[in-house]
Formats: structure tokens, C-alpha cells, sequence
């Protein structure tokens, strides 16, 4: 029978199997931060157990640290505990990458391990944080686990998973000018719901998506989540082995060939079934801009904030309310009248350097509004910044009036002092608007970098296609 | 781990599509590196009026009344009722060890996020999945009943409700077998600890660069 992609990673990592489908799974790859995992580490640690493969972890935090006044170090004590307890548990029990604060590679973990080659196709990925569908870009089983898994497999090696089912989604066609995979990936969620991939693993296919560079392809599966699935997966083809040679951690010399011909299998084949299939048409995909407080809550830039009186089904409709009233919006406004107070250009959704360019290209010898209080651009790592610096990206930000700051999650989920006040409205490229998400009573709006540079300089929302 | 096996639980209701895990415990409350003392800051921006800070003392602290947690006729509840994709968003574990901390045994809601969905089993609470029709029943029964109890049974693996309705529930064998024992996993996988050094030898040999 032809298999997926998502067959051929799973049956290449079965352990064993019980015989009611549930599977030990052997994991390549450990991905770590200071916030899901100190809990794990002190489990290991009361039961006398030590790591299973030490040098299947890469960890850096990057969720608490600071992205400016680096020379004051981290000023919240609770925040310098959970760094220094993440410091202290790499010491102890070992790893292969750990990029400590201030360090010049350090950065948010789902940049970090695709640039320095620890992400490779063919692996199984794991990470405490439910953005570790990034890593699917590459071809590799790659999700989110929760704090018991992560001791679950720094004790085995291994993860307790029953298999999925499999979801394909099909972008086909060119995309129009100014449509980023940012929008791609939203009008997706938009289209199936934030949990229309509940209990699947989506892979994402088609044209569209062949034709996005590896950061783009990583800013779609990075998403996955969102729409509920755990996975999101994209075949191997050329984009993916041309990334990944020369990084640091990636194979070299005969390994490297031998590794590229195995890579080269890792698509799904030719009338593989699925449990679902959605198709989209690249060229219907116009820029998105959330206006709720769920990311299927989105709409194209040129439409209206719905109007609650117009849904029938009444938990949707109660939805809708509550929306606007945490949004402040009125229903039927445009989108394109939403002013907002802060834009925020980063997280493991938009931080690469592709995407730095994309926001720098519109912020070109613009200004930032009057009424945009803070403007931030947040590299997703030291390599990423170096780059943009050496493009000259840095200084074209900062003179249109954005700060340009040092990497970390930042305001993606203000676990650190860069956040939103109550009321506050912002344009971010991150992936998450819930309630509070960037901060207490806080008010977000996922667009792409693109569309966040634009909405700064404009001070409301924008079409980039008009821009 | 706790074992679960039957329990006659107060009802309490959270009447919301799509709750994710920042509104069942908010980021600030990460910061902790310990395992417990989540529970008073469960659903915390929905519950209290002020902002909350992890070691805050609650007890005085300004609450919102109209929250389901505030009202009198929800305290000690032990099962918690929800709507679609309960759970969603954010992996982070400290959700169910709020939802245990606090008291809840059970969950029942139409759907649950996937991850949130595993993290529950690993902290000795059971989530059920019921059809959208039945959460619905419950939800109008729990509101016009008060004191309204659910008895869940994992053995025969029903609900049942205070006039008799009954339904069932799925789930596998070996979350079924922990959850009734107690078992934590690590345990359970390290008795395949020789299978697990057989696969990883030969997952060497094929993709040799994967152990760098
Ligand atoms: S950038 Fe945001 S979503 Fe990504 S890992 Fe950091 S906090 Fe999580």
C-alpha cells in the first residue's frame, strides 16, 4: 500500500506496539526551554534516573529573557530562577546544544535548531511547547508535549503515542503579491477551524507550498497547532537539502550523501490515502488580519468585523460577542479602521531572516505613526540579528522609528518586561491572540511582517497590496 | 500517580467554545519550577477582579462574582463541564496541574485539544468526550439542578446522572490500566528499556548521523 509521509516517519520510530495501537516511539530529537521542563529535570532527578541519550538535547532559554539591557541581566528574580534552574539541570544531566543567556547564538528554540542543522528530516521531534510543529518543515515528526512526556522521554528515550490520523491540505496555484505563508497558513486555520486538526497530523502540500522558501514552510507548520493538529509536516524536495548543508550540526562528507538519499524518500507517495483532505486555492488567498480572540477568527484585510446577529448557531454566536467586546471592536467595522497602539515583529512564527526583510522592505524610509506607541522588531536569534545587521536591516528600522531588539519570545507571550497594558491594541506576527496573551486586557492581531510594518507605519491596518 | 476509579462528583459548568490554556492558568503562573500550588490561580483573569501574581494569597483577593468558580453552588466541585476544544493552545502542563490542584477528577466536554488531552491522563484526571447533544443536556440539567452530581464509573466506563441517564465512554486499555492502578508511564516504558537499546542500535546503523 502507498504510505504518507506521515507513515514512513511514524513506522521508522515504533519501538513496540500494544495491542491496542498505543506505541512506544523512539524520539531523535529533545528540544528544551527554561519553562516546561524544570519540573520534568527534578522528576529525573527524585527518581535517581539520568538521561537516556544526553545528546538528543538541544536547549537555550528563551521564553523569560530580557531583549534589551542585556548588561542589567534578568531583573525579575522569578524569571532569573527558572534560567538559572534550566543552566544548572544542563550541567548536571549534559546536552548537545545549549546556548545559555546572552550567548551569541542563543535564541527561541524553534529558530535555533533548524539554523544550526539539529533539525534534520526523517527525525522524530519533541519539545515542552506546542510550537514544535515547526520543525516539520523539514520532514520530520516534530510536536508539542507536555511536561510528564518530557521526563517521559529524558528517562526512555521513547514517547507513549497512539497514531494519528492524517490530514492532507493542498495549496495550489501561485500566490498574489504581497500573500505570505503567514496568510497561507491562517486562511487554512480560517477555513477548518482551531480544531478542525484535532487528532490529525497535516501535511501540507501543493504548488503553494512547494514554492515557499523553508523559512515560509516553517512559518506554515509552525501554525499547524492552531488549527488544532499536533504535526504539521511538509515533504523533503531540493528547498529542504539545500537549507540544511553546511549547518553546523547537519551530516557531512559521506554521511551527507548517504543522508541526502535517504532524505530524497521522505515524501508521501503516489495515491496514499488520508482521513481528510482540504484544497485551497493559492490565488483566492488574500492578506489575513484576526480580529478576534481565537486565530480562526480572521478575516482577508478588505473585510468587515462580523456582526454577532448575523450567526445562527448560538455558542457561536455568544463567541462572537464576547470577541468583540474583549477586541473593542464594533461589528461591521472595517478592517482597515482599526487603529492599534503597538506593533510587535518576532516570535517562532515571523522571526527569521526572511521575514525581517520582508518587514524591513515596507518600513524603508517610512516612520512609525504617532499613535503607534512602541513599535518592536525581535530577531528569533543571534545568528538571525547578525545577518540582518550585516544587511543593513537594523539600521533601516530603527530610523523609520522601531526599536530593534535582542532575540527571545518577547511579547509573543510577555512572559518577560515586553508586553501590552489593558486596552492596548497591537499588530503582531505571532500566533496566538488570546485573551491576554501579550498581556493582561491586551488586544492582538496576528498578521504577517509584512502587514505588522505596514499597520505601524499607517497606524491602523493596511492593505499591503496598496501599501 | 493518584489511581481513579469511581467517583460522585459535583458538577461545575465553564460555558465556553475553545478555552485554551492561557485562560486556565495564565503565563505569569509559569514562572514557578515546581509541580503544585496551581489550583487557587485556576482560570485566574476570569475568576479574580485584580491582576494576579504567582504567590499571591488569594483569599482576599477581589473575585468576579458571575464566574462559575465564585458561586456558592460550585464549591468542591469535582467535575468540569466544557464546551468544544477545551484545552486548546499553549502545551504547557501547569493547565491540568491547576485543573488537579484545584480538585477536579473529570472533565467532559464535546472535544479536547489533543495535547492538553494527554497531559490530563498523566496527572490523574480522566477526560471524557461526549457528543455535543449530551454535554448539552448536561450542561442545561447541571444549571437548572443545584447540587447536581455525576457519578463516573472508569471500570464499566459510564456516566450516569442524578435521574438515571447513562452513557458511555472510550478509552484505551492503557491509559484505562494506568489511571485504575496509578501507574505513571516511565516505569511501565523502562520494563522495555532492552527493546528500547535494540531499536536504538539498529536506528544507528541505518541513519548513523542521527547520533552525531
Ligand atoms: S515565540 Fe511564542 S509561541 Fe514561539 S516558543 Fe516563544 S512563546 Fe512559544
Amino acid at each position: 500500500m502507498a504510505k504518507t509521509l506521515y507513515d514512513k516517519l511514524w513506522d521508522s520510530h515504533v519501538v513496540r506496539q500494544e495491542e491496542d495501537g498505543t506505541c512506544l516511539l523512539y524520539i531523535d530529537r529533545h528540544l528544551m526551554h527554561e519553562v516546561t521542563s524544570p519540573q520534568a529535570f527534578e522528576g529525573l532527578r527524585l527518581a535517581g534516573r539520568k538521561a537516556w541519550r544526553n545528546t538528543s538535547i538541544v536547549a537555550v532559554p528563551d521564553h523569560n529573557t530580557p531583549t534589551n539591557n542585556w548588561d542589567r541581566d534578568i531583573e525579575d528574580p522569578i524569571s532569573k530562577t527558572q534560567v538559572d534552574t534550566l543552566d544548572a539541570n544542563i550541567k548536571e544531566f549534559g546536552s548537545l546544544i545549549y546556548f545559555p543567556f546572552k550567548h551569541k547564538n542563543q535564541g527561541i528554540i524553534h529558530v535555533i535548531a533548524p539554523e544550526n542543522g539539529a533539525t534534520l528530516p526523517g527525525m522524530t521531534v519533541v519539545c515542552g511547547d506546542s510550537h514544535t510543529a515547526t520543525h516539520g518543515a523539514f520532514g520530520a515528526l516534530a510536536h508539542g508535549i507536555g511536561t510528564s512526556e518530557v521526563e517521559h522521554v529524558l528517562a526512555t528515550q521513547t514517547l507513549v503515542q497512539k497514531k494519528s490520523k492524517a490530514m492532507l491540505v493542498k495549496v495550489e496555484g501561485a500566490l498574489g503579491a504581497g500573500v505570505t505563508a503567514k496568510d497561507v497558513a491562517l486562511a487554512i486555520i480560517g477555513k477548518i477551524g482551531t480544531a478542525g486538526g484535532t487528532g490529525y497530523c497535516i501535511e501540507f502540500a501543493g504548488s503553494a507550498i512547494r514554492g515557499l522558501s523553508m523559512e515560509g514552510r516553517m512559518t506554515v507548520c509552525n501554525l499547524a497547532i492552531e488549527a488544532g493538529a499536533r504535526a504539521g509536516i511538509i515533504g523533503v524536495d531540493q528547498i529542504t537539502i539545500d537549507y540544511l548543508e553546511g549547518r553546523e550540526h547537519a551530516p557531512k562528507g559521506e554521511q551527507w550523501n548517504q543522508a541526502v538519499e535517504y532524505w530524497k524518500t521522505l515524501h508521501t507517495e503516489e495515491g496514499a490515502a488520508f482521513d481528510a483532505v482540504v484544497e485551497m486555492n493559492a490565488a483566492e488567498i488574500e492578506p489575513q488580519v484576526t480580529w478576534g480572540t481565537s486565530p480562526e477568527q480572521v478575516l482577508a484585510v478588505g473585510g468587515n468585523v462580523p456582526n454577532p446577529a448575523n450567526e445562527a448557531d448560538p455558542v457561536k454566536r455568544a463567541g462572537i460577542e464576547r470577541a468583540l467586546q474583549y477586541m473593542g471592536l464594533q461589528a461591521d467595522m472595517p478592517i482597515t479602521d482599526i487603529q492599534i497602539d503597538k506593533v510587535f515583529i518576532g516570535s517562532c512564527t515571523n522571526s527569521r531572516i526572511e521575514d525581517m526583510r520582508a518587514a524591513a522592505v515596507v518600513a524603508k524610509g517610512k516612520k512609525v505613526a504617532a499613535n503607534v506607541k512602541l513599535a518592536l522588531v525581535v530577531p528569533g536569534s543571534g545568528i538571525v540579528k547578525r545577518q540582518a545587521e550585516a544587511e543593513g536591516l537594523d539600521k533601516i528600522f530603527i530610523e523609520a522609528g522601531f526599536e530593534w531588539r535582542e532575540p527571545g519570545c518577547s511579547m509573543c507571550l510577555a512572559m518577560n518586561a515586553d508586553r501590552l497594558s489593558p486596552g492596548e491594541r497591537c499588530a503582531s506576527t505571532s500566533n496566538r491572540n488570546f485573551e491576554g496573551r501579550q498581556g493582561p486586557g491586551g488586544r492582538t492581531h496576528l498578521v504577517s511582517p509584512a502587514m505588522a510594518a505596514a499597520a505601524a507605519i499607517a497606524g491602523h491596518f493596511v492593505d499591503i497590496r496598496q501599501a | 500517580m493518584k489511581a481513579f476509579t469511581r467517583l460522585n462528583g459535583l458538577v461545575c459548568p465553564i460555558d465556553r467554545a475553545n478555552v485554551d490554556t492561557d485562560a486556565i492558568i495564565p503565563k505569569q503562573f509559569l514562572k514557578s519550577i515546581k509541580r503544585s500550588g496551581f489550583g487557587p490561580y485556576l482560570f485566574d483573569e476570569w475568576r479574580y477582579a485584580d491582576f494576579g501574581e504567582p504567590g499571591m494569597d488569594c483569599t482576599n483577593r477581589p473575585k468576579r462574582p458571575e464566574f462559575a468558580l465564585n458561586q456558592a453552588r460550585y464549591q468542591g466541585a469535582q467535575v468540569l463541564l466544557a464546551r468544544d476544544n477545551f484545552g486548546c493552545g499553549s502545551s504547557r502542563e501547569h493547565a491540568p496541574w491547576a485543573i488537579e490542584d484545584y480538585g477536579f477528577r473529570v472533565m467532559i466536554a464535546p472535544s479536547f485539544a489533543d495535547i492538553f488531552f494527554s497531559n490530563s491522563y498523566k496527572n490523574a484526571i480522566l477526560p471524557i468526550v461526549a457528543s455535543a447533544e449530551i454535554v448539552d443536556r448536561l450542561f442545561k440539567e447541571c444549571e437548572a439542578t443545584e447540587g447536581y452530581k455525576l457519578d463516573v464509573d472508569l471500570e464499566a466506563q459510564t456516566v450516569t446522572t442524578p435521574s438515571g441517564f447513562s452513557f458511555s465512554f472510550d478509552i484505551t486499555p492503557h491509559r484505562k490500566h494506568c489511571l485504575l492502578n496509578g501507574l505513571d508511564d516511565i516505569g511501565l516504558t523502562l520494563v522495555h528499556a532492552e527493546q528500547i537499546k535494540a531499536f536504538e542500535a539498529k536506528h544507528k546503523a541505518q541513519q548513523p548521523w542521527l547520533f552525531a
